[in-house]
């Protein structure tokens, strides 16, 4: 096994995620310290030059780039038989994957194939005394756990989205592209892609940089107007309390917390939302933490940095109206 | 139709998790359930056996305490229920489970759906589902919203799953294992008589001879993934800064600019 690292470069119809650019940079300080190559793995359907070329920008040495039909939908079996091929052949002892909906399902599926081990979800990676130690939120991050594969190779890292910065690409940076075919032929996959349906609009809570949420303060789901109002302006998603979801207020694709989606963006504004610990557990990682809530004793003002006691329908508006005069 | 759902016992949501110097976790007196986002995949379970025929077994690997898992799942209305444990299991990593798993649901032999829950709601590794998936061999679907159709005469299923970017629809040869994901249902309430039935029934314990487990291959000597410390996250400092000013325009233009100046915007 070598230090190097190979890093599976996720993407949508030639759109790569994000979540693959921060586990490339990720994978790019590792490597600086211990002195080891980044190996890119772009495999999917057609057209996909262009982001080798931007896996390079981000980090990579190199690029193993297989272009086939039976990778372009997502299905976890040819892209876990073409990563493990791969990683037998040039032996990484590292393998990093986004912890995307996609990868938390190749994670564990590479690792069956390697007979290896995969800690999820990581929000730290860390070299402590020679051994790579990855720090994890267990309990709905109520507590901390620091993990480490100490034998088997190799060591596979799911990492939680948003939790490593995205680098800067920089493309004046070079690497190798190599060709790669699949394993699997498409009789030899049983699952069939039979069609998709894309989501409509929004800006998605896992990607967002920016988070307005309401919960049961906003009373109605016509009280969601001036959060959606806003979220637009700001080019943000919007979230959700449970309570807001569960009084069908809001769809459950909105739900931030312990029994809805974990974000951690760069901004976190809660109008109407108490902070009860569920909803704590979904967003506490978050950058800034911004309160709105007439009760001053809500528990969210205990995790919140900033906070404006008062009437969401009277705040939530005029924050809107300051933040247009400052950005325009 | 034999359903087999896959299921752990977790602390209760609103547990006060705590751990002491010596890395002991604790959830204080919380009592011990089944993990709530199996809950969906036993009632998807029962939904399809109704519609179909068939049988629903529930399986954990674990303790005693993870009786109490099963125990909720046969109140739900599964028909029967499978312990599978031996202290070699103590120390297992998703890789070592679903290799005891895999080698329970083959002793079945007739299995023709396996479900999970998304995730567990303690470790929260949401690996057990893909990892049975490929040590079975069978198709993998994962995040599983509807079940679209389910033919067992024709032994294919097919499902909406969950991707960022929307939802795939994939169709699939039986066996297979489907991950379910909230939204799929709404889980049912356990009745009277469902919790005197699960009360009553018997639940095998099958050990690691029972289905043909090698010991070097379960527990910690088994896995690949150790856990050696466990703490509390730090506790961020003070409270928030409540911005106070004559008007709410004043007040929402101050915190304006300290957002502006934190760069977040």
């Amino acid at each position: 096994m070598s230090n190097d690292i190979f890093v599976w470069i996720e993407q949508f119809n030639g759109t790569p995620a994000g979540a693959s650019w921060e586990a490339l940079g990720a994978a790019r300080s590792l490597a600086d310290e211990t002195g080891g190559g980044v190996t890119a793995c772009v495999f999917g359907g057609e057209g996909l030059e262009d982001v080798a070329q931007e896996a390079i920008s981000y980090g990579a040495d190199q690029v193993l780039l297989a272009e086939d039909a039976t990778l372009a939908d997502f299905r976890v079996e040819p892209q876990a038989a073409l990563m493990a091929q791969a990683v037998r052949q040039a032996e990484p002892g590292i393998v990093i994957i986004g912890a995307t909906f996609r990868g938390r399902e190749l994670g564990p599926a590479l690792a069956v194939a390697l007979e290896t081990g995969c800690i999820a979800d990581c929000t730290a990676l860390l070299f402590e005394d020679g051994q790579l130690v990855a720090t994890r939120p267990i309990y709905a991050g109520k507590l901390l756990s620091k993990c480490v594969i100490p034998e088997r190779r190799p060591q596979i890292f799911t990492t939680r989205v948003r939790a490593f910065p995205r680098p800067e690409p920089d493309a004046a940076r070079s690497g190798e592209v190599s060709r790669v075919e699949p394993v699997l032929a498409e009789d030899d996959i049983p699952s069939k892609v039979t069609g998709f349906k894309e989501t409509e609009g929004g800006v998605s809570l896992a990607d967002a940089g920016i988070i307005v949420s309401g919960g049961r303060g906003v009373a109605g789901p016509e009280g969601f107007g001036p959060v959606r109002e806003l979220a637009q302006m700001l080019g943000a998603a919007v979230g959700s309390s449970r309570a807001a979801v569960d009084a069908g207020w809001i769809p459950y694709a909105h739900q931030v917390g312990q029994t809805g989606k974990t974000v951690s963006p760069d901004l976190y504004i809660a109008c109407g939302i108490s902070g009860a610990i569920q909803h704590q557990a979904g967003m506490r990682t978050s950058k800034v933490i911004v309160a709105v809530n007439k009760d001053p004793e809500a528990p969210i003002f205990k995790l919140a940095h900033y906070g404006i006691v008062g009437d969401l329908f009277k705040v939530v508006p005029a924050l809107r109206a300051a933040f247009k005069e400052k950005l325009g | 139709m034999h359903i087999v759902v896959c299921t752990k016992h977790t602390p209760d949501t609103e547990a006060k998790m705590s751990v002491d110097d010596a890395g002991n976790v604790s959830w204080g007196e919380s009592p011990l359930i089944i993990n709530p986002w199996d809950e969906y995949a036993v009632e998807e379970a029962l939904l399809l056996r109704d519609e179909h025929g068939g049988k629903v077994t529930i399986i954990s690997m674990g303790p005693e305490d993870a009786l109490e898992a099963l125990k909720h799942a046969v109140a739900m209305g599964c028909d029967e229920g499978v312990r599978v444990w031996d202290e070699a299991c103590a120390g297992s990593d998703t890789l070592a489970t679903s290799y005891v798993l895999a080698k329970a649901i083959e002793k079945m032999g007739d299995v023709d759906l396996i479900l999970f829950g998304k995730s567990a709601i303690d470790a929260e590794t949401w690996q057990t589902g893909a990892s049975v998936a490929a040590r079975l061999g069978c198709p993998s679907l994962m995040y599983t919203i509807d079940i679209a159709e389910l033919d067992p005469d024709g032994k294919t299923i097919t499902v909406e799953r969950l991707l960022e970017e929307g939802r795939q629809v994939v169709s699939a040869p039986l066996p297979a294992a489907v991950g379910t994901t909230k939204g799929i249902n709404e889980p049912r309430y356990t009745s009277f008589m469902g919790i005197r039935k699960a009360a009553k029934m018997e639940y095998p314990l099958w050990t690691l001879a029972d289905i043909g487990a090698e010991a070097d291959k379960v527990g910690a000597a088994g896995s690949g993934v150790r856990w050696p410390q466990v703490f509390a996250p730090p506790v961020r400092e003070g409270e928030a800064e409540i911005i106070e000013a004559d008007t709410v325009e004043a007040a929402a233009a101050i915190l304006v600019e300290k957002l502006l100046a934190e760069k977040v915007v």
